[in-house]
């Protein structure tokens, strides 16, 4: 089995509002190998999304070790999270979550602001990233005037423009048509298998959920089962 | 730099309501540059007084109680002063009260000995002037403005000095040639000037008879000026008629301040201008961050850190009110020669725009601050829960 890219050991989560708290994870322990395609399914408020949280260095553990691509992200704060964030984690989202005033490839640039590449360069990284996901033609168009499946590509180039380590995406077919999901998926598929990127999708579509390598069930904080995928 | 087209665009993202912003500060800074280069004239006035080496002697009590003439040899007599002239408030108007004419009745030797240099004119209408007992010297600026011809006679109406002959208002005066001022900075000042002689006012008045508003002094060294402007006080101390010697332009500001406190009044106005725009934009900005609040979140998520959401967020406020001010300061800066016909006899300066850009920046700082701290901390997961 390959290194471990996501480590995480008896993590806890627990969110406090007022005088209510509600523990969403529960002594969690998980391993994800590098180059993995994993889809975490499971019914709403069973603890998907605050793990994949967790996993993007979105929010951090109320108890419990969180290693993802050799950094403990429980002993960061808030400004190192940031700058890791920017250099490991690229993120796609069910509503693609694009800057609507902005192009499509100004919206891929977005990532690249925080480097020190030139102009020029982050133009060229983002057209490559477009021409990846098969969008390149639609680079001057704003959010408003592409679909939801070529939104959810650029969305996508967004993600991985700089290259990150590991891919989270919640949800990203939920706004989609079957066939626009498929598509993506596939691209997803494709974006594990050639290009190697270890990508967690959190989904409740059993039909995305067959395109990952591996799924995991959670329910109630806690991980149900791990199955494989044909 | 690299941010720019982000900021450019976000600010942009409600294209109406940024125009209706921007206009509104646009207005505000039109009015603070014409406001404000009001204030700047009054505070730095230049009506034909010019030099550090002019002092001006008043009655101590007020500019308007008069003086006698007979003080002018007294005070010619204080060491280090050159020369002494004097001079009345005649307050006259050309045909209609609006007509103001700023007509001086002055003793033409000791006049123009003091201002040596500070006038263009010709030597024949200098010379026909002092031949002429009811000559007028007039400024170009106003011969043109009143259509008046050299040869003509033109009437004035005092609205103070009665004639003994008729115990009429109405003074009629010779035009026997113009003048200019040599500095052109004081051309606007002397455009409404008139300068007649002092021998016929003080003879032909029907009161006041060997009184005079005031004397000007021109004194050989101005570092000097403190102590001879005390020694001129002091020789009419515990006289009927104490005075108050003091730099032109002090008097200037005095005069100016009869009216009064014109700063004062301007800085109220600009006051309530700001105060209502600093609720219009800062509402402005607050709800355009509030609507941004998952365009934010996402810009956290990609690892855009807490300073770099605050610079956007202060950036964004500070591009819409320096852009804003830059062209209301311009507009008003364009309106300067507009100022000037309504401020005759006041110089202007378009440096008096500058406090223009600090006050934008200031208001930028006030709007966009509470706006960028919230965008600052905001939580990325409870962000992103409502639009993920």
């Amino acid at each position: 089995m390959s290194e471990a890219i996501v480590s995480l050991r008896n993590v806890d989560k627990r969110y406090v509002r007022g005088k209510q708290s509600v523990d969403v994870l529960q002594g969690l322990t998980l391993d994800i190998p590098k180059g993995e395609f994993v889809a975490l399914m499971g019914p709403s408020g069973s603890g998907k999304t605050t793990l994949l949280n967790l996993i993007g260095g979105l929010d951090t553990p109320s108890a419990g070790e969180i290693t993802v691509a050799g950094q403990r992200l429980d002993q960061l704060g808030q400004g190192a999270l940031a700058r890791w964030r920017a250099n490991h984690v690229g993120f796609v989202f069910q509503f693609y979550n694009l800057m609507p005033m902005l192009s499509a490839q100004r919206n891929v640039e977005l990532p690249l602001l925080l480097t020190n590449l030139s102009s020029a360069q982050r133009k060229t990284n983002a057209l490559a990233a477009l021409t990846l996901v098969g969008i390149a033609d639609r680079a001057k168009h704003k959010p408003n005037e592409l679909s939801g499946g070529q939104a959810q590509r650029v969305a996508i180039a967004r993600a991985l423009v700089a290259d990150p380590t590991i891919l989270v995406c919640d949800e990203p077919t939920g706004d989609l048509d079957r066939k626009s999901a498929d598509e993506v998926l596939h691209l997803l598929q494709i974006l594990n298998r050639e290009h190697g990127k270890s990508i967690i999708m959190v989904t409740h579509d059993p039909k995305a959920a067959e395109f990952a390598g591996r799924q995991l069930h959670m329910d109630k904080g806690a991980l149900l089962e791990a199955g494989v995928a044909a | 730099m690299k941010y720019f087209p982000l900021i450019w665009a976000t600010l942009w993202r409600k294209k109406t309501r940024t125009i209706f912003t921007l206009l509104s500060v646009i207005v505000a800074f039109l009015l603070f540059g014409m406001l404000e280069t009001v204030d700047y004239a009054f505070s730095h006035p230049s009506n034909g007084i010019t030099g550090a080496n002019k002092l001006i002697t008043t009655n101590k009590y007020s500019i308007t109680l008069s003086l006698p003439l007979s003080f002018a040899q007294q005070i010619r007599s204080v060491p280090g002063v050159d020369e002494v002239t004097w001079i009345s408030w005649f307050g006259a108007y050309y045909q209609e009260s609006k007509n103001f004419v700023f007509a001086l009745p002055v003793d033409s030797e000791t006049y123009f000995n003091l201002h040596q240099g500070e006038f263009v004119v010709s030597d024949a209408a200098m010379q026909q002037y002092r031949n002429t007992r009811t000559a007028a010297l007039v400024n170009s600026a106003l011969m043109k403005k009143f259509g008046w011809k050299i040869g003509g006679k033109v009437p004035l109406h005092s609205t103070i000095w009665t004639k003994k002959s008729d115990g009429s208002l109405d003074w009629t005066f010779d035009i026997v040639g113009t003048f200019d001022a040599k500095d052109p900075t004081q051309a606007s000042a002397q455009s409404t000037t008139l300068l007649f002689h002092y021998e016929l006012f003080d003879e032909a008045r029907s009161f006041g008879k060997g009184m005079v508003g005031w004397f000007e002094e021109r004194v050989a060294d101005p570092s000097q000026s403190a102590p001879i402007s005390n020694r001129i006080d002091a020789l009419f101390a515990n006289s009927p008629n104490e005075t108050k010697t003091q730099p032109a332009n002090d008097f200037t500001m005095a005069f100016i301040k009869q009216f009064g406190d014109i700063g004062f009044v301007l800085r109220a106005i600009l006051g309530a201008v700001f105060f209502t725009l600093l609720f219009l934009t800062g509402n402005t900005m607050m709800q355009s961050v509030r609507e941004r609040i998952p365009e934010l979140a996402v810009l956290k998520t990609l690892g855009f850190g807490d300073g770099k959401i605050l610079g956007l967020v202060l950036a964004e406020s500070l591009l819409l009110c320096v852009i804003a001010a830059v062209i209301g300061l311009a507009l008003s800066y364009a309106a300067l020669p507009i100022i000037k016909q309504g401020l005759r006899g006041v110089e202007l300066s378009p440096t008096a725009l500058i406090p223009g850009i600090a006050a934008a920046v200031l208001l930028a700082l006030i709007v966009g601050l509470p706006p960028a701290i919230r965008a600052m901390k905001l939580n990325i997961v409870d962000a992103l829960a409502d639009r993920r």
